[in-house]
């Protein structure tokens, strides 16, 4: 009889016993499966500006959703992403999106500002009204007033290293972020940059405190969203 | 999959008969439908051979259209681009019909008769049934044309000389559709036409010579051509051998890309993503057989004895401790005992002791997660080391773990660490 109850309790706390930590004390949780990607872009700890990775912790679900995506399947390029993706899903991919976007650490101390105070007044002219003359849109009409950026598919401009900015411009300007993608608004904008708007960006967006949050989709103009139409893509993502 | 259903599933054929039965004669309609649903399940069971023979793995190029082509190999003969193979006229297969398929699936030749380069299996595709590779032109054919133009392959001279390619084909090909072995069971044989014939897996897993063909011992391991990978041998004990495993082991990894012992990793994990996981459970069975039937068994002799270190690697893998313990530890374990099925253990495991360190080099320098699958969908994964800590460390380490817990194998240097690099993407 006491057999008996023995193998009843073995078969019954089976699927029990999936449901808990593995006897190594591996956690069954997406904070776990996700250490390929924090051991770069650093966890609460560590959620710095230190070297080259960007924060991903608040960005929006769709923004880092669509970035997955296309590092994965090469619209994007960016080896060590591209390997490290290759065999996950769809669904996998989405989920991964949403937990590092509902990750509320705390921002770091905005980097020291060294530009003169022309400089300043100018990026801040850029940022807040863009050069009609050149067709560049200010950059809060799309990352938001606070530059946080738009949910769900804009990215945040703040809280990120200068290294990340100054690079990403640069994959702009060859085209090398879409790669092909069209429209690229994005890249459009960034050729029609100079070199020195582009350096003097990528020093003042990172010396910016961060004071808001990402705003919702109804901020936008719906001629900027026609411009800007491909990171739009809302296939797979649940609205 | 889902791409798949997307590129749509109805044939073309199909609909216009049906269009032209209602237009002229609607009684035909009726008539017509057992051979439409002929048409269904052949071009169902086509689909599911093209998942088996992993069409897709080069045939679709990364995040491009299913079967649209593009995707390119880098070999010692050139840089080959796989050809478009939906049913456009202008950029793919349209105009072929079942025998111009079957020509270059068996015999190796392409639509004007020309003789094909190897890169395209066809020194294994040859065993597939007359009746299977119809069934996958007829899946192919249902497909929507997508016109889409690839470069053209740049094949180093001489090699692109057609008689060339005829005296290799003299020397190395041997056409012929499967013979089943009737001493051996249905499972056996069916394994074997998968393992041998429709799945290729002779392409990375066999040695190659010189000229780029198999060497006579099948599945023997090497590396693959236009990689950075090293297959493992599917025969010996020491490498991936599965003369020990139980059926089940063996269809738990094909299937979901890991297992209670192992991980897939590199292009398998690849091929497990986009091939094995779609497979029916009587063919990976199938497969099971005839692998253990492949695999050696481990040889009960005394193993020999590990000859003590000298003071100056002992020196030397104290360091590749050093950064076990701090990077490596949490998961793979304090001695290296992993956590089944979710860490790999690293004690006793075989691709950290074979001969080649390649793929362990690559796997710390690169990180990666196993296939998310049906069976494994939020899989647990290794981070990429080659931004954290220097070659030199990667050199300790790796050599660490091959001569810890009771592991054996050669040393590994900064060098081959660097030499283990390669882009693929």
């Amino acid at each position: 009889m006491k057999f008996i109850v023995f193998i009843l309790s073995v078969i019954l706390s089976g699927p029990a016993m999936a449901q808990q930590p593995a006897p190594s004390g591996i956690p069954d949780t997406l904070e776990q499966r996700v250490k390929p990607c924090t051991i770069c872009h650093g966890d609460e700890d560590r959620a710095g500006r230190d070297a080259y990775y960007p924060r991903i912790a608040g960005k929006p679900a769709g923004y880092l959703f669509n970035q997955l995506r296309n590092f994965r399947d090469g619209k994007r390029y960016y080896q060590a992403m591209a390997i490290l993706l290759e065999n996950l899903s769809d669904e996998y991919l989405l989920e991964i999106a949403q937990y590092f976007a509902s990750l509320k650490y705390p921002y770091p101390e905005p980097a020291v500002n060294t530009l003169s105070s022309a400089e300043i007044q100018s990026m801040e002219t850029l940022i807040h009204s863009g050069d009609p003359g050149r067709d560049i849109p200010a950059c809060s009409a799309c990352h938001g007033k606070a530059l946080m950026g738009v949910k769900p598919y804009i990215p945040s401009l703040l809280g990120l290293p200068h290294a990340y900015v100054a690079a990403q411009f640069g994959g702009w300007r060859n085209g090398g972020i879409m790669r092909g993608q069209t429209p690229d608004c994005m890249s459009e904008i960034a050729k029609k940059l100079s070199q020195e708007e582009v350096n003097a960006l990528a020093m003042w967006l990172p010396a910016q405190p961060v004071t808001g949050e990402s705003a919702e989709m109804e901020v936008l103009s719906p001629e900027l969203v026609q411009r800007c139409q491909t990171i739009f893509s809302r296939e797979g993502f649940p609205q | 999959m889902k791409q798949l259903n997307e590129s749509g599933f109805v044939p073309i054929k199909q609909q216009i008969t049906v269009l032209l039965s209602s237009l002229v004669l609607p009684l035909s309609v009726m008539a017509a439908s057992p051979a439409n649903k002929a048409d269904t399940e052949q071009i169902q069971r086509g689909e599911y051979l093209a998942r088996a023979g992993n069409c897709m793995g080069c045939h679709t190029t990364r995040g491009g259209k299913p079967y649209a082509g593009g995707r390119q190999l880098n070999t010692p003969f050139g840089l080959f681009t796989a050809p478009n193979i939906t049913p456009d006229n202008e950029t793919g297969i349209g105009s072929w019909n079942g025998e111009d398929f079957w020509q270059a699936l068996h015999y190796g030749k392409g639509k004007d008769g020309s003789y094909l380069y190897p890169v395209f299996p066809y020194t294994e595709y040859t065993k597939i049934t007359r009746q299977d590779a119809d069934a996958i032109f007829a899946y192919l054919r249902s497909l929507s044309p997508v016109a889409q133009t690839n470069p053209p392959h740049k094949i180093t001279s001489p090699y692109d000389n057609q008689f060339l390619l005829f005296l290799w084909r003299t020397w190395y090909f041997k056409e012929g559709v499967y013979e089943p072995d009737h001493s051996r069971s249905e499972d056996w044989n069916r394994g074997n036409y998968l393992v041998q014939g429709l799945g290729h897996c002779n392409a990375c897993h066999t040695p190659r010579n010189v000229w780029g063909a198999s060497k006579e011992d099948k599945l023997a391991g090497g590396e693959i051509m236009g990689t950075y990978w090293y297959a493992p041998s599917l025969i010996s004990p020491k490498e991936a051998g599965v003369g020990d495993w139980s059926t089940d082991e063996i269809v738990r990894l094909l299937s979901t890309g890991v297992s209670a012992h192992a991980v897939t990793s590199g292009p398998m994990a690849t091929i497990v993503r986009q091939s094995l996981q779609y497979l029916s459970d009587d063919d990976l069975r199938a497969v099971a057989v005839y692998l253990q039937s492949l695999g050696e068994k481990r040889s009960d002799a005394i193993p020999g004895k590990i000859p003590p270190m000298p003071e100056r690697v002992r020196r030397y893998l104290a360091l590749g401790e050093t950064v076990y313990e701090k990077r490596c530890q949490d998961c793979h374990g304090k001695s290296g005992e992993g956590v089944p099925g979710v860490y790999p253990s690293l004690a006793g495991n075989r691709s950290v002791t074979m001969i080649s360190p390649l793929n362990t080099v690559r796997s710390v320098l690169y990180g990666g997660f196993p296939p998310a699958t049906a069976g494994n969908p939020r899989p647990y994964g290794m981070p990429s080391f080659q931004h954290i800590i220097r070659d030199q460390e990667i050199a300790w380490v790796v050599s660490y773990i091959r001569n810890a817990w009771g592991n054996f194998g050669s040393l590994v240097s900064p060098e081959d660490v660097d030499s283990s690099r390669g882009n693929e993407f």
